[in-house]
């Protein structure tokens, strides 16, 4: 059993390394124009954590204020 | 704060953010792409300007009713405009050392929103300083009007006067004239409430956060 699924993942391994090689459609986009897409994903993702962290404490300093009432 | 504006804010900033970098913007020549710093640094100074705005509405609001709440509202509002000022100062060095040359160029605007900051920076060493709650309070109100005053002509009177390489001073034209495509304006008002809307929150959290503690040390008194 264990030596199928090896064989399936060496199987699976090969043909993405050979699909790698060939000139097929891939998913550029992020490549494309300099990488810019990729810069701009980090910068969203640093903005949607400092979102986070503002609901976060914002929901502390709601539970401190209910437990004080 | 509703959560409605707080979810509108965010939204707006990653629109901004998005269209922000990827929109076409004018080709200038020494600008070249930083020219899209108008959509990041700029807010920066428009949320201090108008952080200090209600700062100061709520100083002038404890000195006509003597609220102590009010007191600490315009502290939070005016802790989150220097916090916002101080990004609009490295951002604009950052900015100024690749389009002018040197990150410190002497340009009026830039000194007098340094200046404006010391004197906003004065206003917490003001705070410190007095133990005896309302007269802090009383004192940094009467401060806090005066640093506004000050803010005003440090910012956007005296760089017109003279001769400043920032946009709308000196000669410079500002945004309507021929420098600002008019497409920019799409991302950067927007830009410039999200950043707002989020500088609010933030000085809400801030206050809200002084309220507990304030709850706390009346409970330790009694």
């Amino acid at each position: 059993m264990k030596k199928l699924r090896l064989t399936f993942l060496f199987i699976f391994l090969t043909v993405l390394a050979a699909f790698a090689q060939t000139d097929v459609e891939m998913a550029d986009r992020l490549r494309a124009d300099g990488k810019i897409y990729v810069i701009v994903l980090i910068i969203l993702i640093v903005l949607a954590g400092l979102f986070i962290y503002l609901f976060l404490m914002d929901r502390k300093i709601k539970k401190l204020e209910d437990r004080l009432k | 704060m509703k959560n409605g504006l707080k979810i509108t804010a965010i939204v707006i900033l990653i629109y901004v953010h998005i269209a922000g970098l990827l929109m076409d913007v004018p080709r200038l020549a020494i600008l070249n792409e930083t020219v899209r710093a108008l959509y990041f640094h700029v807010p920066m100074w428009f949320g201090m300007v108008l952080l200090y705005v209600a700062s100061s509405y709520y100083a002038i609001r404890y000195l006509r009713t003597q609220q102590p709440d009010d007191d600490v509202r315009a502290e939070s509002f005016a802790h989150t405009g220097t916090a916002f000022g101080l990004l609009g100062i490295f951002t604009g060095m950052l900015w100024a050392n690749y389009t002018w040359g040197s990150p410190w160029h002497g340009d009026p605007k830039q000194n007098g929103a340094a200046i404006a900051l010391l004197v906003y920076l004065a206003y917490f060493v003001l705070r410190g300083s007095v133990e005896n709650r309302e007269q802090r309070a009383r004192l940094s109100a009467v401060y806090n009007v005066f640093a506004f005053a000050a803010m005003v002509p440090l910012i956007f009177i005296i760089p017109r006067l003279t001769s400043s390489m920032h946009p709308g001073s000196g000669g410079n034209p500002g945004f309507n004239v021929y420098d600002l495509d008019s497409r920019m304006r799409f991302v950067f008002y927007p830009a410039v409430a999200g950043w707002f809307i989020v500088g609010w929150w933030m000085a809400t959290l801030r206050y809200r956060l002084k309220k507990i503690k304030e709850k706390l040390d009346e409970r330790e008194f009694a």
